[in-house]
């Protein structure tokens, strides 16, 4: 699986070799360390390991066979005593079975979750203002007011994070105590899952989940296969198979005793790897993961299995890799934090200043400061005179910059970083509900993994996609073959329901396989007629390479009707598949697959073929072969591969013309888009294949160097072929991508393609996707050294930026390109992985980097997967431009994870790019309303909030310290120290949020009919920092109005303290939401609750402060409230603070419009004339009817 | 978030009942206008005759408020006299602090007041104050009011230091405020004829009712070394010491007014008032100002024009803006929304693909 998944794209066709079947541990080391190479990009060594992005997959090949070669030491070893735990677990004390996923006990929850959530660097600041105004001399809000807002945050994520844990925990218990029958006393009894011990022996059952990691011993199949289906372990539902060894099959655990000794890794959570080597009877067996079963899979398809517990509980492969999603911080966030420390700054300035002031007032009434009836350094109560609550002047300024940090401490918005997180949440859960992003073919909705990053999906400039799967559907179709030289490819034309696809009748009962093909007339009645014509015999050949050589395993599927049965093939490779379906259409029905043999229904006619060896595909062959056994006594080896892997090792003696025609058909096969496989053939002689099986043997079963053992037999073998022909399979455009890629152009993002795929396939894609279109210029790259590929980007550098001239081409390059010469032509620069490996991570890269600015288009074909990321690299560190990757496979994981964003298609090719990925979704063309609509939306909605959080404290906060310079800059706040607090709790924090959820400044369908609108997010519209600034002085205004209009007009008057105080809070508060609300795009009724309730609760607030007698300001709301002075102020405040900025929104919106503006104006007032049109785009990318 | 999570749950569980029954399993979301971003909304765009109109009515509504309030604050009559310096004896006036802090030195100052203007009753007495920061942090901290409230609280008096207690117990009321109380006091006559001051209902009302309680009483008062202020009659209850209940009412700025009594007889203009005062409250220390203001009031309190001068700029300066905007339209119109206008439709040759 992994290997598919890792190479898949390497080149296209080596995916219809990779298989599941792990027969020979051949590929499966080469698989693992396919595995092993994704892991490591998994787990974040990115940044610190040097990885070479430019190497071929031969790296990772040698590496696993050095691991194939590494012996088990014994220190590194876990020694495993099969049916005796006891004696297993004496001295190394493995872990029990039972898992706990839960972070926390009851005892440990309030330390260890206090100390997570204080990780966060907001919260200490938090904790040490609190701290800070524990200190009698600093005490400037009384303790409780001081300690609420942390205890409340902290208290709130507590219950949130208590009960998560609480869910766990009840899960934990239900996984702990299920049942599994474990062989006790030479019986099988009934077993908690958490009391299975490793070494035990263990029983499971049809639909039975696996209870920990084992060692498969014998199953109900006689050849000792099971299948197992891993969709908890990594969402792959296709069946896989695993063997038990031969010399455990015949044994029954009840009856006679297994005695024997497991010598195996140290737990690791790769779970394609495994190495052991089993002791029994006095014979040493080497393990490899074909004959392991992990926990969480499930036993399908076979009656019972039978195996030892190796890992348990938390040791076992799916525990150790149960790990989150990967963290990334959102650029818009990391911009702020920039203007974060601007605030700093000033909040440090404001602070200094009131020190300052404070030095200077103490050093002038420094005589007077004894008996100052508001100061009174003096105490007499004890009888003698000493100085009270005075440290010296020195101290004194200390004191009060610490003091002034506490009471201006909300100009760092602590509330912002809450806010924007459940501002976060709202989105995503928007993202995820919106119907327009739900996939029916897989019923599959948005998927929101990293909840920090939504507005990055707003900026995005490059989008580097996959291919296979991706664009397309991944749904291989066969489409047509060569078969010795002659092309069918006829088969379009005959409709599907002629025949209704070919079926076998057994014991009265129809089987058919699953999917059915269209079949070529011609083709179909040369396989039909057999071995009469010299056509009829090549193509029985073909068909039988199709049927016979591959992994596919043969499922009896029951339909509703009873006579009627269907056959499913399961495999891994679609490719594969789709081969095999072609087979059975074309009456070569493969039946039944074991270790041993295969069944074939040829025509109606059953025969079985023995197997005798099967080479796997891996990456640096290419190919995969079968040697079958014919009922004639015969042996031939079937070989089917890859153009260029095949074409090097067949006889290039015999049958030129075929080779030649062949070749020609594979030419065109590709540029229609098809993807390609050769099939070969060879008949064995005795001699010859008594001497490969021999060495076979040897080679698989030897402990030191299998891989490579296995890989010289294979080489061996598979030479000196005939041609049997080619096939070629369609994998269809998903629905919807070329309007996709329209609108992702026309939004300013660059597209760039990286597949596996051959060129000429990659080329063809591209057309059909519009990628590509006639009027762009290409400039192909394939290079075979360093010195070509640097001369070629030298001149297509210079021909890029001429952009007049006929296309230059290097390599082996031709210009379909037109040359229209006028103005710019759109560049497409066409480049392949060979060329790549001398680019990336050499001088060249800056080249390739400054080609690739002037191309409108990228196309990388026959790219290795962490070239894949290589690419991405390549442009995210030399633009601050933010990067996207989309794909599907586990090819694309180390892509995804470099990329800004990552984007997981939760299609065939199993979960690994989803568990890699920051948002999964299931169609490319999701794509488009993703980031044009809720990338859109969020960006602005999130820069607006961002900038208006800072105003909303900043502004607090200067009314707080105008008033301190009137106090003889001794920090007496006049606004009480509860309605500080609820601030930014109450007063101002519910319209931010739902403002941040719901505002939209433009509808869905002005954005997707004018993508352009795109690059307000690009260009950093929302959140800049001439907009921080003049947020700033906007703020610095507000604050003047809403102070010193009050301070006028009370100035000599006998207003009190809370009164003003009561006076200049209302104040900031409703400035502060009108502020919000003139910003207000869209009204709807939860804006209108949250602002006005907002207004509402602060009046509600305050008269309940003043309502407690026990506070000084008892009362003070009443009475001011019936002075017509007090309102006069609060109008006037408002008005004056907000003209400025209205005046300002008004020019600009008037006479220097951004085009949001005029999208907005012509959203309102244009509407109803265009409705219409937008309709009719809206249907073509969002609403593809389904076929 | 409350609100999104509860009309979710309103959404999906209306939209399930219909849905769910005809068909299992799909994950679809519910479609509902809610989450799909489209509730009902107003969209506001600022329009050239929006903002224009905006302007003009603010300009409408703020020029008459400010000439009402302008001219609420002509008609308050005002009479301000600063008695802190002249009613130093000249003697004294090198070393005024001597004199203040010296009991034995009659107090008393006469001073003649003119009423400019008719002033009609109630005429308010107040005391005015400057440079005296009432609202100095270690001051206004310096005070219990859980102890003015009810005598059980009376041992309450740890913020009030370093007027907390005395050796023979708490002090009552305690705290720097109550103990700077202003103590000077005025008598009026005019043509030697005694007017009466009401000091009654000169506090809130709240105060007398809930805050001060009326069991409450002075203990232990300006009984300490250093004598701040006035001193209260130990047998009158809180709730009834009016000029206490004002005074801790501590002002939001340095310059300040209090309230210290009512004449409730109309002043008719040229009368010359005597007042007696009793110069006994030391702000010489800290040269700050007393003042004696006779004022009658209006619906916007004292006598103060700078809201009305406010209100007519800004109302002034809306309807100035109101016109620049009108002559920007006729001058320079911009037809909304016109696709014309957008960027990419303006050069196409920035194109940037």
């Amino acid at each position: 699986m992994d290997s598919r998944t890792s190479f898949e794209d390497f080149y296209s066709i080596e995916s219809a070799f990779s298989s599941s079947s792990r027969r020979s541990n051949f590929s499966v080391q080469s698989k693992a360390s396919g595995g092993n190479s994704i892991r490591e990009v998994n787990f974040g060594d990115l940044g610190t390991k040097p990885v070479r992005y430019g190497s071929h997959g031969a790296d990772s090949e040698t590496y696993s066979i050095s691991m194939s070669q590494k012996e088990i030491n014994d220190e590194d070893a876990r020694l495993v005593q099969i049916n005796d735990p006891v004696q297993t677990n004496e001295r190394f004390e493995f872990s029990g079975n039972s898992i706990r996923t839960g972070k926390y006990s009851i005892l440990t929850f309030l330390p260890r979750n206090l100390f997570e959530q204080f990780h966060r660097v907001a919260y200490i600041y938090f904790l040490l203002i609190a701290v800070l105004n524990q200190l009698p001399q600093l005490a400037v809000f009384g303790r409780g007011a001081s300690i609420l807002p942390l205890a409340f945050v902290l208290l709130v994520t507590a219950v949130k994070d208590a009960y998560e844990d609480y869910r766990r925990h009840r899960s934990d218990r239900i996984e702990n105590n299920r049942l599994a029958s474990v062989l006790v006393d030479d019986q099988f009894q009934e077993k908690k899952w958490k009391n299975i011990q490793v070494g035990e022996i263990i029983k499971i059952y049809a639909n039975e989940t696996i209870p920990c990691d084992m060692v498969l011993l014998s199953t109900s199949d006689p050849t000792g296969v099971a299948y197992v289906q891993t969709i908890n372990l990594d969402g792959e539902s296709n069946l896989k198979t695993r063997y038990a060894k031969q010399e455990t099959l015949m044994k029954i655990p009840e009856n006679d005793k297994v005695i024997g000794l497991i010598k195996c890794e140290k737990p690791n959570r790769n779970i394609y790897g495994f190495q052991a080597n089993m002791e029994v009877d006095g014979k040493q067996l080497s393990l490899g993961p074909s004959n392991i079963i992990l926990r969480g899979c499930e036993l399908k398809n076979t009656a019972w299995a039978v195996g030892v517990a190796v890992y348990a509980g938390r040791e076992t492969k799916a525990m150790l890799n149960s790990s989150g999603a990967p963290s990334k911080r959102s650029r818009l966030e990391t911009h702020m934090n920039l203007e974060i420390i601007f605030l700093s700054l000033f909040l440090i300035a404001l602070c200094t200043v009131v020190s300052i002031c404070a030095a200077v007032w103490l050093r002038r009434h420094r005589k007077q400061l004894d008996y100052l009836p508001f100061y009174r350094r003096k105490e007499f109560s004890d009888g003698e005179e000493e100085n009270y609550n005075y440290y010296g002047w020195g101290l004194e300024i200390c004191f009060t910059f610490l003091m002034s940090v506490i009471v201006f401490q909300i100009m760092i918005p602590i509330s912002l970083y809450i806010s924007m997180e459940l501002v976060r949440v709202g989105q995503a859960y928007f993202m995820i509900r919106d119907t327009q992003m739900y996939d029916e073919s897989s019923n599959s909705r948005f998927q929101c993994r990293a909840l920090n990053i939504n507005e990055d999906l707003g900026q995005i400039k490059y989008v580097f996609s996959d291919k296979t799967g991706t664009l397309t559907e991944n749904k291989m179709e066969f489409q047509c073959a060569s078969i010795w030289g002659v092309d069918y490819s006829g088969g379009n034309a005959i409709s599907l329901d002629q025949n209704d696809g070919y079926f076998v009748k057994v014991d009265g009962k129809v089987l058919r396989p699953k999917m059915k093909v269209r079949t070529d007339p011609e083709l179909l009645q040369f396989a039909r007629n057999r071995k009469e014509t010299q056509e009829g015999s090549h193509v029985y050949d073909f068909f039988l390479a199709l049927a016979a050589c591959n992994t596919i395993v043969p499922l009896i599927v029951d339909t509703p009707d009873p006579t009627v049965k269907l056959i499913d093939y399961q495999g891994e490779s679609p490719d594969e598949q789709a081969l095999v379906y072609a087979a059975a259409s074309y009456g070569f029905m493969l039946i039944e697959r074991t270790s041993g043999h295969i069944v074939i229904d040829i025509q109606g006619e059953r025969q079985r073929f023995n197997v005798f060896g099967l080479h796997e595909f891996d990456s640096d062959r290419k190919r995969m072969s079968v040697i079958l056994g014919f009922p004639d006594r015969s042996v031939k080896v079937f070989v089917k591969g890859a153009d260029t892997s095949i074409f090097s090792v067949i006889d290039r003696s015999m049958d030129m013309k075929v080779i030649r025609t062949t070749e020609a058909h594979l030419h065109s096969y590709s540029s229609l888009g098809l993807r390609t496989l050769v099939v070969g053939m060879r008949e064995l002689s005795t001699s010859e294949f008594k001497q490969w099986h021999s060495t076979f043997e040897a080679a698989s079963t030897a402990l030191i160097g299998r891989a490579s053992l296995l890989r010289k037999v294979a080489n061996n073998i598979e030479n000196n072929l005939h041609i049997l022909g080619a096939s070629g399979i369609e994998d269809k455009l998903q629905q919807g991508v070329p309007e996709a890629i329209e609108s992702l152009r026309t939004a300013g993002i660059k597209v760039w393609v990286l597949t596996g795929d051959k060129q000429e396939t990659a080329i063809s894609i591209g057309y059909s996707s519009k990628l590509l279109t006639s009027k762009m210029t290409q400039i192909i790259i394939n290079s075979k050294s360093m010195e070509s590929c640097r001369k070629s980007l030298e001149d297509a550098i210079i021909m890029s930026k001429k952009p007049t001239t006929t296309s230059a081409i290097s390599g082996t390059t031709n210009n379909t390109g037109g040359t229209s010469g006028a103005g710019s032509t759109p560049i497409a620069l066409i480049m392949d992985g060979t060329s790549l490996v001398y680019i990336l991570d050499s001088e060249l890269e800056e080249r390739l980097f400054q080609l690739s600015c002037n191309c409108s288009v990228v196309l990388c074909c026959r790219v290795a997967p962490l070239q894949k990321a290589g690419i991405v690299s390549l442009v995210k560190k030399r633009t601050a431009d933010m990067t996207l990757a989309i794909g599907d496979g586990a090819n694309d994981v180390s892509m995804i994870q470099m990329a800004d964003v990552g984007v997981g298609i939760s299609g065939q090719e199993g979960r690994q790019a989803v568990m890699a990925s920051d948002f999964a979704m299931g169609q490319f063309r999701f794509l488009v309303p993703l980031l044009l609509v809720h990338g859109h939306w969020n960006y602005q909605r999130m820069g607006y909030m961002i900038l208006y959080n800072f105003y909303r404290n900043a502004v607090f906060v200067l009314v707080l310290f105008w008033y301190v310079l009137f106090t003889s800059f001794t920090l007496t706040t006049a606004i009480t120290e509860w309605s500080s607090v609820l601030y930014s709790v109450i007063y101002t924090a519910l319209p931010t949020i739902v403002v941040g959820i719901l505002d939209k400044d433009l509808s869905r369908r002005t954005l997707l009919k004018y993508p352009q609108l795109y690059r307000a997010g690009q260009n950093q519209e929302c959140y800049n920092k001439k907009l921080f600034w003049i947020t700033m002085i906007d703020t610095f205004w507000q604050s003047a109005v809403a102070f010193f209009i009050p301070l006028l007009a009370y100035w000599g008057s006998t207003i009190d303290t809370s009164s003003i105080g009561d006076l200049w809070t209302l104040a900031v508060v409703i400035l502060v939401n009108l502020h919000l609300a003139m910003d207000v795009n869209r009204w709807n009724w939860l804006t209108h609750a949250a602002i006005w309730g907002s207004i509402i609760a602060t009046f509600i607030c305050v008269m309940v402060i003043d309502a407690l007698p026990f506070l000084v300001g008892y009362w003070a709301i009443f009475e001011i409230a019936k002075t017509g002075l007090f309102w006069l102020c609060l109008l006037a405040i408002i008005v004056a603070a907000l003209i400025p900025r209205f005046v300002v929104k008004a020019l600009y919106q008037l006479y220097a419009p951004c085009d949001v503006q005029i999208a907005r104006e012509a959203e309102k007032f244009r509407t109803l004339c265009e409705s219409g049109a937008v309709e009719i785009e809206m249907n073509s990318i969002l609403e593809v009817p389904r076929r | 978030m409350d609100t999104n999570g509860a009309t979710t749950s309103s959404a999906a569980g209306g939209g399930s009942t219909s849905k769910s029954s005809s068909k299992k399993h799909s994950r679809k979301p519910v479609y509902s206008r809610f989450t799909q971003q489209e509730l009902p909304a107003c969209k506001p765009i600022l329009t050239p005759g929006l903002v224009i109109a905006t302007f003009t009515i603010i300009g409408i509504i703020f020029i008459p408020l400010g000439l009402v309030s302008l001219s609420a604050s002509e008609k308050v009559v005002e009479i301000v006299d600063r008695y802190d310096e002249s009613c130093v004896p000249s003697d004294y006036s090198n070393d005024k602090l001597k004199f203040i802090q010296n009991p034995s030195i009659n107090k008393s100052c006469v001073r003649t007041l003119t009423v400019p203007k008719l002033m009609k009753s109630p005429v308010f007495i107040y005391y005015q104050l400057d440079n005296y920061y009432q609202n100095h942090r270690r001051y206004v901290k310096s005070r219990s009011d859980k102890q003015l409230r009810s005598v059980s609280d009376e041992k309450s008096t740890k913020d009030c230091s370093p007027e907390d207690k005395t050796v023979d117990g708490p002090i009552v009321p305690c705290g720097l405020v109550a103990w700077s109380l202003f103590n000077d006091t005025y008598g009026f006559s005019v043509n030697s004829k005694t007017i009466e001051v009401n000091k009654h209902d000169i506090a809130w009302k709240s105060d007398k009712e809930h805050k001060f309680g009326s069991n409450v009483y002075p203990k232990n008062f300006q009984s300490g070394g250093l004598i701040g202020g006035a001193k209260l009659n130990s047998s009158v209850p809180l709730s009834k010491q009016e000029d206490l209940m004002v005074w801790m009412r501590t002002a939001a700025l340095p310059t300040f007014r209090k309230l210290y009594g009512k004449i409730e007889q109309d002043l008719q203009a040229n009368e010359k008032i005597q007042v007696v005062i009793q110069n006994n409250y030391n702000t010489y220390s800290f040269s700050g100002k007393k003042k004696l203001v006779l004022s009658t009031t209006s619906w916007i309190g004292g006598k103060n024009d700078f809201l009305g001068i406010a209100y007519i700029i800004v109302g002034g300066l809306c309807l100035f803006l109101a016109v620049c905007f009108i002559l920007l339209y006729v001058i320079k119109p911009r037809p909304l929304g016109d696709p014309s206008y957008l960027s990419w439709n303006r050069s196409p040759a920035g194109h940037p693909n």
